[in-house]
Parts: C-alpha cells; structure tokens; sequence
C-alpha cells in the first residue's frame, strides 16, 4: 500500500532576479513500511518536499497524501500520524531533554502521565540519561540531534520524515545515529529521509530517488543506482602528467566505461566492477609500463558520481547552473 | 559494502505503532486552552534559567526609576506637581511598552531556532504559541510594573486615589502592553532576525515614548510635537494611567480629545490593536517556517 503520495507538486517564490522554482512538477510515492531516500545535492528541493509534507508550507500546484489524509486540506489529521525531525535541532535549549520531550507529548495531548512515561521511555531508548535533567545548552550536536530525533518519535508515529538527519555532525555521532534509525525502520515505520550522501542513502533506505532542479531525475534501489553508475573507483595519481594517456588506456582495460581524467591531468579514475582486484591488475600493467604513482586507491561512489552519471554536471555545480536550485525554502 | 534495507523487515507483520499512544483529539477549547498554558510554561521556565535575562528585566525598571527621578527630578518642572508625582506613570507605560517588544524579538528567535517548525507540526492549537508567548509576557511585565511600584514609592512616589484605582492602573498598563504584544508578535514573525526587532522597537518605541507627555508636558514642546504628543497613544496611557494612581495634581490637562477621555482612548486603542493583530497573526503563524 502507497502510504505517502504527491503528484505534480510545484513551489515557486518570487525573488528580485524573477520567479525561483524550488519544486517543478515533484513526484513521489512511497509503500507502507518502507524507507525512501530523496538525494540530492543543496538546494535541489529535498527539503520544500518534506515542509510540504509535514504541513509547513503549501505548495504553489499539485497534491499530497499522507495514509489517504489530504496533507493540505487537513493538515491537522496529518500532523497526529507523523513525526519530524529538522535540519536544525528544533529542540528548546532550556528546558532539559526530558522537559523537551514531556512537552511535546502534551501537545500532542497524550495527557500528564502519559506524556512524563513516554518521555521517559525515550530518554531511556536513546541513552540521552545524561542530557535527560539539565538544559539542552551545552550539550554537543550529536545529543541535540538525538534528542529532536527522540521528539519526533513521541506519537510514534505512523510515518517518519528526517530532513538531512546526519549533516554537521562527526562521523561517530553519524554512525550512532544510523544504527538509531535502523533500529527504528526495523519495526516498520515507514520513513521518508533527504540526505548529500550516497553512502548514507545506501544504509538507510530500500528506495532513492535522486533529486534535481526541484523533480526526481532518477529512481530506484540503491544496487540499480550503483549498476548505473557503476560501483567502486580505482582512483591513481600520476608522478608525470606525461603518462596520463598510457595510463588513462590501462585504467580503461581494467576498469568498466570511460576512465576520467582530473583537471590537474595527473589523477585518473575509473568505474570497477570487482573492486581490489581490478586496482592489483591496474597496478601490475602501471608498474610494467613504468609509470610513477604518487598515490592509488579505490574509493566509494559518491553523489557526485550519480550526478555527474545523470546529468552530466558535478553536483556542486548544481545550485549555481540551474536557477530553480536557490535557497530551498523562503518562508 | 553495506547491506541494502536492514534483514528481517516484514512491513505486513508489523503492529501498528500510532496505535500505542494516540488518543482522542480534545475539544477545541480545552485543547486551546491546554495548549496554551504548556507553552506558557515553557516560556517561563526559559525565562527562569536565563538569569541574565531576569536581572535585567528586574534591574532595567528600578535604574529607570532611579536616574529619572534623582537626575532630571532637581531640574524638571511642573507646574502643579512635583516631577516624582507626574513622572512614575510615564516610566511604567515606557517601561511596559518596550517590555512588550520581547514578543515579537522571541517569536523571532523561536522561528530562527526552528522551534515553530516542531510547534506547527504537531497537532495543537493554531493559536497555542501566540497565546503562551503574549501570556508570558504579560508575566514579566506585571513583575516590572511591581518592581517599580515598589522602587518608586521608595523615593517618595505615593497613590492619592483608593486602592480599586491603583489596581485599574496597573490594570490598564498590563492590558495596553498586552495588546502591543501582539503587534510585535507579527514583526517578529515578519522579519528575518530577531536582531531586528531589537534595532526597530529601539528606532520607534524611543521616539514614541519620549514625544509623549511622559517625562514633560506636552505643552512645553515645539508646536508640531506637541500636537503628535496629545494625540500620541502613549500619552493616552501615561495621562489615564495618571489619573487612576492620582497624580495628575493641578497640572493643566491639553485640550486635545485623547487628553480629555484618556482612559476611553486607552480601551479603544487596546479593543483595535486585539482585533487587528490577533487574527494577522495567527494567520501569519500559519504559514511561516524556519529559513
């Protein structure tokens, strides 16, 4: 069953430079249950497309539904299914974790003791026991975001949206909070997450749908992605630029499609399919040919490789090529 | 490399987790008012563990009091009222007023944090967040006006009228500021800082209370000012507020309408600034969110 639904969803602002069109004609749907990955580089409309969801902001056309619950028309019924988690902790730094969470339960009226059980359960859940009875200040972002995250769970609700959960924090609070998210999506909450990351779609999700200029460019199981795309990188970087061409041809015997050449025209990489021993045979023929490496190793595709793959352009560059990419959300 | 979906996930076996906690929705008037008080408190209990934020909310009025009437007290006068007398009324309705701003510099604070963002996606009340931060305002400043009540009798500031007059003007500052919380509430979710609210209230409020028959009489302005000060809301609030505490003395009043019916001024003001604002800014509130 399709648990989340949006056709056609268009968001447009004015701006002086004319009109900004964070979303043009997004389409989504995701089954019960499952976990779907929007990915997409800075202001590619990931984040307009959970506002619209959540019930933050109305879009300019299209529609949206939440287990069969008109998201625009009733944003009321849709708030008492979903749970949310920012980009921005959206925690009160006063009060503790525990006076956080009980006031969340409040307003979503689970009453008194309700409300202080199920912050508890929380506070115990997400080992938050430290920041559980002193404010939130001073606390590191890794707890701050562990503590949104606890809030957005409260009604436990039916459908999850974590906007770009992991950005900003260090890679240990990334994995602690990964191995939180999977834990939860186990149970099956359906839960519908925006992330930079590859790596971190690949993780989490069951689906991704690729995000550009405010539409989904591309869609599927994080394996049909990578066939696209290719897998792993041997990447090497040449003593000689001189060599670039008899190594770009090694690299091409070895590697699946086109090596790149870098615009230093020293480092080469190329798509791998069986991953190290490609790089022990693209070692072998460099050392044969005698050409000098500074450096060689593999490396993890990246949403830069999907970019590039879908649409020709690095997704750095994809904010500043295509107007419709500006500021995701003026309010 | 990573494993796709985590092993063992059976969407069809699952229970239904909304189950376990969601209850019936509440009227809509006690989850109004419910919802309203939860903000209330949180806002309160930040105000609490901001000590900075408190001593400053406490010290401001009584330095107020202090310099105003021990500085200009020896070189201001009156005529037909000692300047302690005629000058506490204009120093509370000051001090309320630019109490109020903190309204709209919170709200300001609150969207920048991203804290709306969680309020207006749960399912409370589409006014609970207004009502909380006016509420709480209205706390903080009835803590001032005691303060400088307090200070100001010190310095040899009396009541002349019956103690139902006294709490008709504490009254009326409380509700003249209550309602300008709400006028600063819709700046404060309009503009992009709260830095901003800060820099405007300052560039507005100060000109607003200080052509005003607060700390001199309007008689003694420039032609031009005088007239903007007897028609000056402020001066309304100061010369009502004035005459419930009994210390108009035989200070002549203008002729200016607003002078003569203060109090009537007041109320009107107060009655436009609800009506107006109130709805702009749950409308408002509505549709705004973080960035």
């Amino acid at each position: 069953m399709t648990i989340i639904e949006a056709e056609g969803l268009k968001k447009t602002y004015s701006s002086k430079s004319g009109p900004v069109h964070a979303l043009d004609g997004m389409n989504l749907s995701v089954p019960q249950g499952t976990v779907k990955a929007l990915l997409g580089p800075n202001g590619a409309g990931k984040t307009t497309v959970v506002k619209i969801l959540t019930t933050l902001i109305q879009p300019t056309a299209g529609r949206a539904q939440i287990d069969g619950i008109d998201v625009l028309r009733d944003p009321k019924a849709a708030r008492r299914i979903i749970g949310v988690s920012g980009q921005y902790s959206a925690v009160d730094e006063n009060l503790t974790g525990f006076e956080n969470l009980e006031m969340v339960g409040r307003l979503y009226h689970l009453g008194a003791s309700a409300s202080k059980r199920r912050a508890r359960e929380l506070i115990d859940q997400f080992e938050l026991t430290e920041a559980g009875n002193r404010p939130v200040k001073g606390f590191s972002g890794g707890m701050r975001r562990r503590i949104d995250l606890a809030g957005a769970l409260v009604n436990n609700p039916k459908i999850l949206f974590l906007d770009e959960p992991t950005t900003g924090l260090d890679p240990r609070s990334r994995l602690s909070l990964w191995g939180i998210i999977k834990d939860l999506v186990r149970d099956g909450t359906t839960l519908l997450l925006t992330t930079q990351y590859l790596e971190e779609a690949d993780q989490l999700s069951d689906d991704i749908a690729v995000i550009d200029g405010g539409k989904a460019i591309a869609e599927g199981t994080a394996d049909q992605l990578k066939a696209q795309i290719g897998g792993h990188r041997a990447v090497v970087s040449l003593v000689h630029a001189s060599d670039a061409a008899s190594a770009r041809e090694i690299l091409g015997r070895h590697g699946d499609g086109e090596p790149l050449v870098g615009d230093d025209g020293r480092s080469i990489e190329v798509a791998v399919s069986d991953g190290p021993r490609a790089l022990q045979y693209i070692l072998s023929d460099l050392g044969e040919s005698g050409i000098e490496l500074h450096d060689a190793g593999m490396r993890r595709p990246s949403l830069d490789d999907v970019f590039l793959t879908l649409t020709g352009r690095h997704a750095e560059d994809a904010g500043s090529t295509d107007a419709s990419t500006q500021k995701e959300t003026a309010a | 490399m990573s494993v796709l979906a985590p092993e063992g996930r059976q969407p069809e076996n699952r229970q239904d987790p909304a189950s376990n906690h969601t209850v019936e929705p509440p009227s809509e008037l006690a989850m109004w008012l419910s919802d309203g008080w939860t903000v209330t408190k949180r806002n309160l209990t930040k105000l609490k563990r901001s000590p900075d934020m408190l001593v400053f909310a406490i010290l401001q009025p009584i330095m107020f009091v202090l310099l105003f009437s021990q500085i200009y007290g020896g070189s201001i006068q009156v005529e037909g009222s000692d300047y302690t007398q005629y000058l506490m009324a204009g120093i509370f309705a000051q001090t309320v007023i630019f109490g109020s701003t903190f309204s709209g510099s919170a709200m300001a604070q609150d969207l920048k944090d991203g804290i709306i963002d969680r309020f207006r996606t749960l399912p409370m009340s589409s006014s609970a967040v207004l009502i909380g931060r006016t509420n709480s305002d209205l706390v903080l400043n009835a803590l001032s006006v005691i303060i400088m009540m307090g200070t100001g009798l010190l310095v040899g500031w009396r009541v002349n009228t019956s103690v139902s007059s006294a709490l008709a003007g504490i009254g009326l500052l409380l509700l003249f500021s209550y309602a300008f919380s709400w006028v600063m509430a819709l700046l404060g979710m309009s503009v992009k800082s709260p830095e901003v609210i800060n820099n405007a209230s300052f560039m507005v409020l100060f000109p607003l209370t200080f052509i005003s028959n607060a700390f001199v009489q309007s008689q003694t302005l420039p032609a031009p000012l005088e007239a903007f000060a007897n028609w000056n809301p402020v001066s309304a609030l100061v010369q009502a507020v004035r005459e419930l505490f009994g210390n108009t003395g035989t200070v002549p009043v203008p002729d200016a309408w607003p002078m003569q019916n203060a109090l009537l001024t007041v109320l009107i003001g107060v009655v436009l600034m609800l009506v107006i604002f109130v709805p702009l800014c749950i409308r408002k509130f509505a549709s705004i969110s973080s960035r």
